[in-house]
């Protein structure tokens, strides 16, 4: 009997990134495919406007009825179209905290894993130079908190596809009972586990050769920007050092100049600016957190990646053990119909010993492999579909991906040369006073 | 014998030295630090060139070759020969801090640059320059040298001196009749005393943090060049910060390095200063305290009057004469301080107004280059 080959997709069969359509997944179909700036358009981010505009502490009782505190956020949105009439309504508003926007990010990690999901910002501080405090309770760090959470519902808002789902939309406008809305859609049970994922990425044979590299992308990009914040944070520790230190002479000079008389009055007005430079280090370095969150939110877009990579290696595992499975089927049914036995099996051991099956119980046999075989092929076909439009739909968001980080990073860059800039011109300007001081000594 | 200028208006013009070079006539440079070892020690030698126009030099040029215990030497006796002139300040034996070595680089140099400055105060000084002790120290071969030392009156038995005169001053001896004048400058020195070992400490700090700066930074630039070998479309961009980085970087050093060429130096000479003074000012109580010691007794011992008398008359000369120089060299010492003070903080600005705007050049240029080729896109309120 001749059994066509089932069809296991490799390497070979991933399409062409770029003339892909946007994917399907549990979203709608997008209306127009073709260049970002029509996708963009129907954007949620372009029809109502985000903001995450205050920070509060609460206290409250947690699941175990014992008492916590926590920061809660206040997520603004307006209708864009009502601020270009004249009007300016007033936004409507709910109260949101950090775990909340964390279930929203695991339910869209669940629901759309071809897609690259926006980051949170970080949970705890890290790359912590000696005066930012570790504390979540810190108000600096709750600040830049608050920007970092407007910052992720913008890009959730931005994303052609993720932007649609409803759960998103009502997490923006539906305070109460949106946790058990969440909850009921039971994506908790859909998510796969680590430890099958972690099997998958071991045990594949074949996966596109795309993803193996974006891996290896992400590992670098995270390795780099985790190196650059830690020597940063230490840069930012001696800076604050030398400026601070000069604080001192302007104690000093004051001092001294109590005792000069024709000294006095350039070293008291010296010591004032050299105050005006020790003091202008904390807005330098504040400005300076704000650029490396903006390389933390890649740091952690790292993992994003690997979500999809991980999801890739699952799906093709599943589909190779399921071509496996379908392949020892067919080879177990040619056997009993042939009467010869190719591989070692333990049933044709004790056939032997306890002598052969009737040809009825064999037919019965073959009749349910038969069977399991038709469903087996069917699944594969619709496994290879699957896998296919993974591949197509992840990559397209890749490439989005690809396009955003490059000109976001290169911004944040140009932005790090200008506070350099402002840094230096601050610099000249206090030594000029200084030394203007000094030449009155 | 040489002529002592003693008019206030002379000191002034020898001062200016450095504006006015054609009022110098002796030229003095330490150098060449060698290492000698015999059976008992090691010890380094310097190479001492003096060139002079003055009549009392046989020659116009001399090199020598002399060690620490030989500048040791000329100071005892420049502080025998004048008790209440300001001697300038001797670099430290040895540095405490556990961070230099004895015999390091960095030891030797600074200990050269302070034995240049120290020669170099003397030959500006409008009294110790003419002093015998000197002129044999910059011009006698180390044989000749040693034979001198031999002959004055021993180190030690001056030492032992100068420790019962300070012990006896500090019993109270020469303070009650001490000129308001003398008060003042003591005040003055407290204070000063106070205030120049904390600019000491503060500018060591601010050294230190600039080379931990410095070192950090030396780490930072290069990752950016790391980076770029996983990202095409940023090559461009990293590699022009880490470029900015790395010369920020350069800037620094120098920037370090004129902390610890000029600032430092500076106001270590000045902590030492400050510790000669208070002795100075020591010297003339004890002074003072001898007459005073004399005039009680007259008032006890009718006796011995006509020779306590005559003492007395010549202790008055000599508490004046002294009182005189003090002043003289102090008015001197305080206008050399406010200039160089003056000097070493204006560098210090000027070096950070330098180090600044060599930063600034290099970041405008990048900028400059990076904002030429960037589209701006429609997508820019996604951004943070």
């Amino acid at each position: 009997m001749e059994r066509p080959e089932a069809e296991v997709l490799g390497a070979s069969d991933s399409c062409q990134a770029g003339e892909a359509e946007p994917g399907t997944g549990p979203a709608e179909e997008e209306p127009g495919g073709g260049a970002a700036g029509t996708m963009m358009e129907d954007c949620l981010s372009k029809k109502i406007e985000i903001t995450v505009s205050e920070a509060e502490k609460r206290t409250g009782r947690n699941a175990m009825n014992m008492q916590e505190t926590y920061t809660a956020y206040l997520i603004e949105t307006r209708a864009v179209e009502s601020q270009t009439e004249g009007q300016c309504s007033p936004p409507d508003s709910l109260w949101r905290r950090y775990s909340e926007f964390e279930l929203l990010r695991n339910y869209l990690l669940v629901n759309y894993p071809h897609i690259v999901v926006p980051p949170l910002p970080e949970k705890r501080a890290e790359f912590v130079w000696h005066k930012l405090s570790a504390d979540n309770m810190d108000p600096d760090f709750v600040e830049r908190r608050r920007i970092g959470l407007e910052n992720f519902l913008i890009r959730v808002a931005s994303h052609p596809i993720i932007c649609q789902d409803k759960i998103f939309y009502s997490f923006l406008t539906q305070e109460g009972g949106w946790k058990e809305m969440v909850n009921e859609t039971g994506f908790q049970l859909k998510a796969d586990s680590r430890l099958k994922a972690l099997n998958a990425t071991f045990r594949v044979k074949n996966p596109d050769k795309r993803f193996t590299e974006l891996k290896h992308y992400s590992d670098e990009l995270q390795s780099v920007i985790s190196h650059l914040l830690r020597v940063r944070a230490r840069v930012a520790d001696r800076l604050y050092g030398v400026y601070k230190v000069h604080g001192n002479y302007g104690r000093v000079f004051s001092e001294w100049s109590a005792i000069e008389k024709e000294m006095g009055d350039g070293l008291q007005s010296a010591g004032h600016h050299m105050d005006v430079y020790a003091a202008s280090i904390d807005d330098i370095l504040e400005e300076e957190e704000h650029y490396a969150d903006q390389l933390k939110e890649y740091l952690f877009y790292a993992e994003a990646l690997r979500a999809v990579c991980r999801k890739h290696e699952l799906m093709q595992y599943d589909l190779e053990m399921a071509a496996q499975d379908l392949a020892s089927k067919k080879q177990q049914c040619e056997e009993l119909a042939t009467g010869t036995l190719r591989t070692f099996s333990l049933k044709g051991m004790t056939s032997k010993l306890f002598g052969q099956e009737t040809p009825e119980q064999r037919e019965g046999k073959i009749k349910v492999l038969e069977e399991q075989i038709h469903e087996g092929e069917e699944q594969l076909k619709s496994k290879n579909v699957e896998g296919r439009e993974f591949v197509k739909s992840a990559w397209t968001d890749i490439e989005r991906f690809k396009e955003q980080k490059n000109q976001d990073l290169k911004e944040a860059l140009i932005n790090y040369a200008v506070m350099q800039i402002s840094m230096c011109k601050k610099g000249i300007q206090v030594w000029t006073n200084a030394k203007e001081c000094f030449s009155k000594m | 014998i040489p002529l002592i200028p003693t008019s206030p208006s002379s000191m002034i013009n020898q001062y200016k030295f450095e504006d006015e070079p054609e009022l110098r006539d002796l030229f003095i440079t330490v150098d060449d630090p060698e290492s000698h070892i015999t059976a008992i020690e090691t010890f380094i030698t310097y190479r001492v060139v003096t060139k002079t126009s003055r009549g009392e030099f046989d020659s116009s040029e001399y090199e020598v070759r002399r060690r620490y215990q030989d500048f040791l030497w000329l100071k005892s006796r420049l502080e025998e020969a004048h008790p209440t002139l300001i001697i300038p300040p001797l670099p430290e034996k040895f540095i405490m801090k556990g961070m230099v070595e004895r015999f390091s680089d960095e030891f030797i140099e600074t200990r050269r640059k302070a034995l240049h400055k120290f020669l170099n105060r003397i030959a500006e000084h409008p009294t110790l320059a003419f002093n015998e002790d000197f002129k044999i120290f910059l011009t006698a071969q180390t044989w000749e040298l040693s034979t001198h030392k031999k002959q004055g009156p021993g180190l030690f038995s001056r030492m032992g001196q100068t420790v019962r005169a300070v012990a006896s001053s500090v019993r109270g001896g020469g303070v009650k009749n001490r000129p308001d004048m003398f008060t003042d400058i003591n005040d003055y020195m407290e204070t000063f005393n106070q205030k120049i070992n904390l600019l000491d400490k503060i500018s060591q700090r601010i050294y230190k943090e600039e080379r931990g700066y410095y070192c950090e930074m030396k780490e930072y630039g290069p990752i950016h060049t790391l980076w770029c070998a996983s990202e095409e479309d940023l090559v461009d961009s990293l590699k022009g910060v880490a470029s900015c980085i790395d010369k920020c970087c350069k800037a620094t050093e120098n920037r370090m390095a004129g902390l610890s060429e000029n600032l430092l130096p500076v106001l270590h000479e000045y902590v030492l200063y400050s510790e000669i003074l208070t002795g100075v000012l020591k010297r003339r109580d004890q002074i003072q305290a001898e007459l005073d010691s004399k005039v009680d007794a007259l008032s006890n011992k009718k006796a011995e009057k006509d020779l306590l008398t005559e003492e007395i008359g010549n202790l008055e000369d000599k508490v004046e004469c002294a009182n005189n120089a003090l002043k003289a060299d102090w008015d001197r010492w305080k206008q050399n301080m406010q200039h160089d003070m003056k000097t070493a903080f204006l560098n210090v600005a000027e070096n950070n107004i330098h180090y600044y705007e060599q930063c600034l050049a290099t970041w405008e240029s990048f900028l400059t280059s990076q904002t030429v080729d960037l589209h701006l896109g429609e997508d820019s309120e996604d951004k943070p």
